[in-house]
């Protein structure tokens, strides 16, 4: 029970052994990958498999960027949007993001992408033909990548609304009794604190972004993952096309996610500044 | 004006009082009733201290001059202007109006020389020189123009209260208000911000003081105001209103806190 070690003189202590502490868990996933690379290096087929399937990486990260920037925006509107004092705004964002939220993301992918978008470009083109005998047209790997902003767009204005929120209502009051009108105190008190709850968890989201584009696949789009079902139908090497995707995704995320916690390390370190 | 709240030492140095509240209330969810009908005059200078059991009401009425609480009903009018009116311009009045929180409410996120030049800057348009300017002289005013740099969790509670006093300060308010500002205090801080407070009622700053330091009360204000239950139960001269109570809650109230 106790909180204590005994260490080797018998005597206890609080100190834990190094092979305690030592992160074992990057060691193996950095085995793992050291593996998977060599394969693909001196292994034909896992050759052939990466031959095959890296070209769709430009597409999967041109989509998470995408994805990420619209759902940013998308995101900034509806989470400031329930917080408005405008009951028919506040009720709009609320509704968008209870709704999207509490749909899986497959179904969700082929109602916006199969229905709502080429309902919503109908009811645009005939007015763009009208006015300017022009279309407007969505590529799928574009429909796609909307559906990711519009899904991602609920979750991060989640985080806008839980970061703005977290701010005691006393950091407004102080703001607002200088003087300073709301938007004011929302700018130069509110947010500048609030990115600090918010910049971590979108980060997280980016990458989780990442991951989901390999949702694309199921409406063709030629990104890593249906390439790699691709190869592997085509091929019969299951393992190598779908080991060689699990390389690209975890090299992808890995290092972005050291590149988050040296980020947050950073940031942690400004506010140490100030205590 | 009710007679309760009439002073009876302090004499108005003007004809229009800086502070005027009729009939405030203030009811909160609609059932709870945390000021009842109050009616408070403060005249230009003048420094009334505001005293009560907790839940008293007694810092909700503070927060009603100006406006942080949106009275039921009732009139609140600063300096001429009539806050309850909805075209009145709030915030043009709030920075003629410092407010002191019991939490301090600096802005973590800013060195304290920021925290004093956001709003002159923002609201007063003061060019950063200027503002700064007025920040240090402020600093050094509240005795600690060297935390200039310092981020406010490096300062004391007292010292944190102090740079919240300078940055009401700086924006050369006509009231300065304080919602029990020792209260989140260690007990060796209390002094140097009530020294502090005094100062500034002998310079004739006009002020509204939420405390519970008698000491201060007696020091310092023309008058003291006791509310109990959302009411002004009674005012008066603080030597007055401490040595011979006029009411029964007062003197319960005295006898529970003067040890």
């Amino acid at each position: 029970m106790s909180e204590f070690r005994s260490s080797r003189d018998g005597r206890i202590t609080d100190e834990r052994p190094w092979w305690d502490t030592f992160p074992w868990w990057s060691l193996i996933i950095v085995g793992v990958l050291v593996w998977m690379g060599a394969q693909i290096i001196v292994n034909d087929d896992y050759g052939l498999a990466w031959e095959r399937i890296i070209p769709g990486l430009g597409l999967t990260l041109k989509s998470t960027i995408y994805a990420f920037g619209i759902a940013l925006a998308i995101a900034l509107i509806a989470g400031t949007g329930q917080m408005s004092r405008n009951v028919v705004v506040r009720n709009l964002a609320r509704t968008y993001v209870e709704f999207v939220r509490g749909i899986p993301m497959l179904p969700l992918i082929f109602t916006v992408a199969l229905i709502l978008v080429p309902e919503l470009t109908n009811l645009l083109n005939t007015r763009l033909d009208a006015w300017f005998g022009w279309k407007f047209k969505l590529s799928f790997e574009m429909r796609a990548t909307v559906t990711l902003a519009v899904i991602y767009g609920a979750y991060m204005a989640e985080i806008f609304r839980g970061g703005i929120q977290s701010i005691p209502p006393g950091q407004i009051e102080a703001g607002r009794s200088l003087g300073l009108n709301r938007r004011q105190t929302m700018r130069s008190v509110v947010l500048p604190q609030a990115m600090r709850a918010i910049i971590p968890p979108m980060g997280n989201d980016f990458i989780a972004i990442l991951k989901d584009t390999s949702l694309l696949s199921v409406l063709g789009a030629l990104e890593i993952t249906q390439r790699a079902r691709q190869f592997s139908a085509s091929t019969f090497k299951f393992r190598e096309g779908y080991f060689v995707s699990a390389f690209i995704y975890l090299v992808l995320t890995l290092s972005l996610s050291v590149l988050l916690g040296v980020l947050e390390r950073r940031m942690s370190r400004d506010r140490k500044g100030e205590r | 004006m009710s007679a309760a709240s009439t002073p009876a030492g302090a004499t108005p140095t003007s004809g229009t009082p800086m502070i005027r509240l009729t009939g405030v209330s203030k009811t909160f969810n609609r059932t709870i009733h945390a000021v009842r009908d109050v009616d408070l005059d403060v005249a230009e200078g003048e420094v009334v201290v505001i005293v009560g059991p907790s839940g008293s009401g007694k810092s909700t009425v503070l927060r009603c001059i100006n406006l942080l609480e949106v009275p039921t009903t009732g009139t609140v009018i600063v300096d001429g202007h009539t806050l309850t009116n909805a075209g009145t311009d709030l915030d043009h009045v709030r920075a003629e109006v410092g407010m002191v929180f019991q939490q301090f409410n600096l802005f973590p996120h800013l060195t304290v020389m920021e925290n004093i030049t956001l709003a002159q800057r923002k609201v007063r348009g003061r060019s950063k020189a200027e503002a700064e300017e007025m920040g240090m002289r402020q600093l050094t005013r509240v005795g600690i123009p060297d935390k200039a740099d310092s981020f406010p969790r490096q300062l004391s509670g007292g010292q944190q209260q102090r740079v919240a006093i300078a940055r009401s300060l700086a924006m050369e308010p006509k009231v300065m208000l304080f919602d029990e500002p020792t209260s989140a205090l260690d007990p060796e801080m209390v002094k140097e911000v009530l020294d502090v407070m005094l100062e500034l009622a002998g310079e004739g700053m006009t002020m509204v003081v939420v405390t519970h330091e008698m000491g201060f009360a007696k020091a310092a204000a023309d008058r003291l105001v006791f509310i109990d239950e959302g009411e002004i139960v009674e005012s008066g001269p603080p030597e007055e209103v401490f040595s011979n109570p006029s009411h029964d809650r007062t003197r319960a109230f005295f006898a529970k806190i003067l040890y």
